[in-house]
């Protein structure tokens, strides 16, 4: 892996009154490679994405962006440079679709042009209908919601893209459409992009990098071949098996 | 959303300020019963016959209304008792009463030449079978049933002290009801009631006054309060006030009260023939038509209601954002507003009085704080509300705290704070009818006026438009809400 490091995760450890999340981590994510985090409920990975938005503080270590750690009077420059999809959308349903995506920039004084410019760009990606644009979340469905929600994620074109379970409420058949749609738009922009799932076989499609995490600690980290075929222990085992084929589990946990 | 509220801030300022354009020479108030409203109408036109520009302050409610106001030169005189002056306003000797007002800045005319104490009443008939015509002559009758208002039998001057004095050994003694008492005398279920002595129902009812043969209870002499400056400010008026003396003999009053309780004309122009009759003065009586009287009253109904609702949603609407964002002024915000609600709308206009005056000013504060709880309450609720999600897509997306609030979260919670605006707009219109009790005019003054004339369709002329005025409001929010709220937030139709 040539590339430099966009985010490290430097000795990470955050607790939520007496349970621990996230157990004295190091990791770092390379740029312009899609770097996935997977594992079970509550492992922590969603944690570990909320802590590079800048939305949870860790109690101890460091989380450092472009070699810079995050201190409060660097969010709102590194905010600037992140893109934020999260599993429902996130989008405010006060807003129309295109409301949604120009806010900020219109917030920041971008000509109407620029918007409008930038909005065609990203109607052509996330290849959403232009009529689409006037209405309203609840107006949208579930799929074409999260595709506002990318455009709106990439308005500003950011440097680094996290997308926490961004799929996980879409019905199989849109979701697997997205999933190809998402692949394709992130090899075509060469964005870092953290992504969370708990699903290996989405996790697989989407990165060459998959850290599958277990109770706040790295419990393997690799490609999806490796992770299979190559278990570091018993959970990795247990976690790949059981999604590849319901029910087998409990008898292959140790 | 921006201009309507800066607009109705800018309507609201200029209401105000027409409510304080023409500032009269002298402003006389009087109680909310019908002898106080006649005699501070003879008062009126007489100060206007004597070339002073005259404001009348009508029915207001009660004596700490009318005394706070006199201190406070928001009315310069009324019509006022002497054991009134003595027992609840002072309390000291009515010999001394003079001095004690001079020291408040405030002079006592010489007394208008009747005496409206306390006397018990019995029907004639039966006091003229009986032999009754003192009070020592109950003490023979201990059969007798009495019936007494309720503020009499409790207070130290009224039955306690009465039946002391007496030694009355009368055991059928119930309080009840004023005017209640004169039914059950006329039904005769009770045989002797407290009244006052010009009262109109005494001919009515052709009732005997009993003689206070011990001289127990004190003088109700009437003489008008008004404030010392008035003798330079306006001399005319004080003039005006001493051709008064000793003009108006309790038989005079009693039938001056007749007519305006019991014929039901209008004070002013019992007050107009009392001057003609008894000083040959001839005054304007001012009259207003019934329409003119509506609008003039709806007029003050919404610049109470309007003004008060328009300052309080500038003041609740940050308090409820602060509410929001800090859990701990947020507790202490919404208990503060949640007090302010308990404290009775009588008891928060008089509390008002002495930092206010009267009128409209001390009113809108009222209803100004009563319209802060809704309004904060639901602008907590609304941002309370809003899904984490939400929250935390805003702040990434990088919008400032400032924006969040403008762009996302005042939106977002646009509904809740519409419905509690709304509840508070229905809230004040129904209590706004109260500020007539200090002097703000409104819905609540044909409600003031026919309760005290015991009339249901003068009452109905306040209460009807003030429950029609809801209901516009009601609809009129509706409107409201389509326009400021997102239709993204409305369920699809």
């Amino acid at each position: 892996m040539p590339s430099k490091p966009a985010i490290e995760f430097d000795h990470v450890t955050k607790a939520f009154g007496a349970h621990v999340a996230i157990r004295a981590i190091d990791l770092s994510i390379p740029s312009s490679r899609t770097t996935v985090l997977i594992g079970p409920s509550g492992c922590g990975k969603s944690t570990l994405l909320r802590m590079v938005a800048g939305l949870i503080e860790p109690d101890e270590g460091r989380v450092r962006i472009d070699g810079r750690s995050l201190a409060p009077a660097i969010l709102p420059a590194v905010r600037d440079r992140l893109g934020y999809v999260i599993q429902e959308g996130g989008l405010f349903p006060h807003l129309t679709a295109r409301e949604n995506v120009s806010l900020v920039a219109r917030l920041r004084g971008w000509s109407d042009t620029a918007m409008r410019v930038r909005l065609t760009e990203l109607l052509d990606l996330a290849q959403l209908p232009t009529t689409a644009l006037d209405r309203y979340p609840l107006e949208l469905s579930g799929g074409q919601r999260q595709r506002v929600s990318l455009m709106r994620a990439l308005m500003r074109d950011p440097e680094i893209l996290l997308l926490d379970e961004p799929l996980g409420a879409l019905d199989p058949m849109i979701r697997s459409e997205l999933q190809h749609e998402l692949r394709r738009i992130f090899r075509q922009l060469h964005k870092t992009v953290l992504l969370v799932t708990h699903d290996l076989a989405e996790a697989g499609y989407f990165g060459e990098d998959i850290v599958l995490m277990r109770e706040g600690q790295i419990a393997q980290r690799g490609t999806l071949e490796s992770l299979v075929d190559d278990p570091a222990d018993g959970f990795v085992r247990a976690f790949v098996n059981a999604q590849r084929q319901p029910g087998t589990a409990s008898e292959a946990a140790p | 959303m921006r201009s309507i509220c800066a607009l109705w801030v800018f309507a609201s300022l200029a209401l105000v300020n027409l409510a304080h354009a023409d500032d009269p020479d002298v402003t006389i108030g009087s109680k909310k019963f019908t002898e106080s409203v006649v005699l501070a109408e003879i008062l009126s036109q007489l100060a206007t016959e004597h070339g002073a520009s005259v404001r009348r302050r009508s029915e207001l409610g009660g004596t700490r209304v009318l005394w706070s106001a006199l201190q406070r030169g928001a009315i310069d005189a009324y019509p006022e008792y002497t054991g009134t002056v003595a027992t609840e306003i002072l309390d000291t000797r009515i010999d001394d009463l003079r001095e004690r007002l001079k020291a408040e800045g405030i002079a006592m005319s010489a007394p208008l030449g009747f005496n409206n104490t306390y006397v018990l009443g019995m029907r004639e008939a039966q006091a003229e079978q009986l032999g009754v015509e003192t009070i020592s002559d109950l003490v023979e009758h201990p059969e007798l049933r009495f019936g007494f208002s309720n503020e009499f039998m409790d207070r130290e001057d009224g039955w306690p002290g009465l039946r002391r004095t007496y030694s009355l050994p009368q055991r059928d003694v119930r309080g009840m009801d004023h005017d209640l008492a004169y039914r059950g005398l006329a039904a005769g279920s009770i045989d002797v009631v407290d009244l006052y002595a010009t009262d109109a129902e005494i001919e009515y009812y052709g009732l005997r006054r009993l003689r206070d043969d011990l001289d127990y209870f004190p003088r109700y002499d009437a003489v008008i309060l008004y404030r010392v400056d008035l003798e330079t400010r306006a001399p005319g008026v004080v003039t005006a006030f001493e051709r008064l003396e000793d003009q108006v003999s309790a038989a005079e009053m009693t039938r001056l009260n007749a007519e305006a309780k019991i014929d039901k004309r209008p004070p002013a122009e019992i007050a107009s023939e009392f001057l003609f009759h008894e000083l040959g003065v001839q005054t304007e009586a001012p009259s207003e038509s019934a329409w003119g009287r509506f609008w003039t009253n709806t007029w003050a109904h919404l610049v109470l209601v309007f003004v008060s609702l328009g300052m309080a949603i500038l003041a609740a609407v940050p308090l409820g954002v602060l509410a929001a964002r800090r859990e701990r002024a947020g507790q202490w915000i919404l208990g503060t507003v949640g007090i302010v609600q308990t404290i009775p709308a009588l008891a928060l206009l008089v509390f008002m009085i002495p930092l206010l005056g009267i009128g409209a000013a001390p009113a809108i504060a009222a209803l100004f704080l009563y319209s802060l709880l809704p309004i904060v309450r639901n602008t907590y609720a609304g941002l309370h509300d809003i899904p984490r999600p939400l929250m935390e897509s805003a702040v990434v997306l990088g919008l400032t705290p400032r924006e969040r609030l403008r762009h996302v979260e005042l939106p977002l919670a646009a509904r809740s704070i519409l419905a509690g605006v709304k509840t508070s707009a229905v809230i004040n219109i129904g209590t706004a009818t109260l500020g007539a009790l200090i002097g703000t005019g409104g819905y609540g003054q044909p409600i003031l006026t026919g309760i005290r004339l015991d009339d249901v369709s003068l009452i109905m002329q306040g209460a009807v438009p003030a429950a029609g005025l809801a209901l516009v409001c009601q609809a009129a929010f509706e409107v409201a809400e389509r326009r400021i709220v997102s239709r993204g937030l409305r369920p699809p139709d």
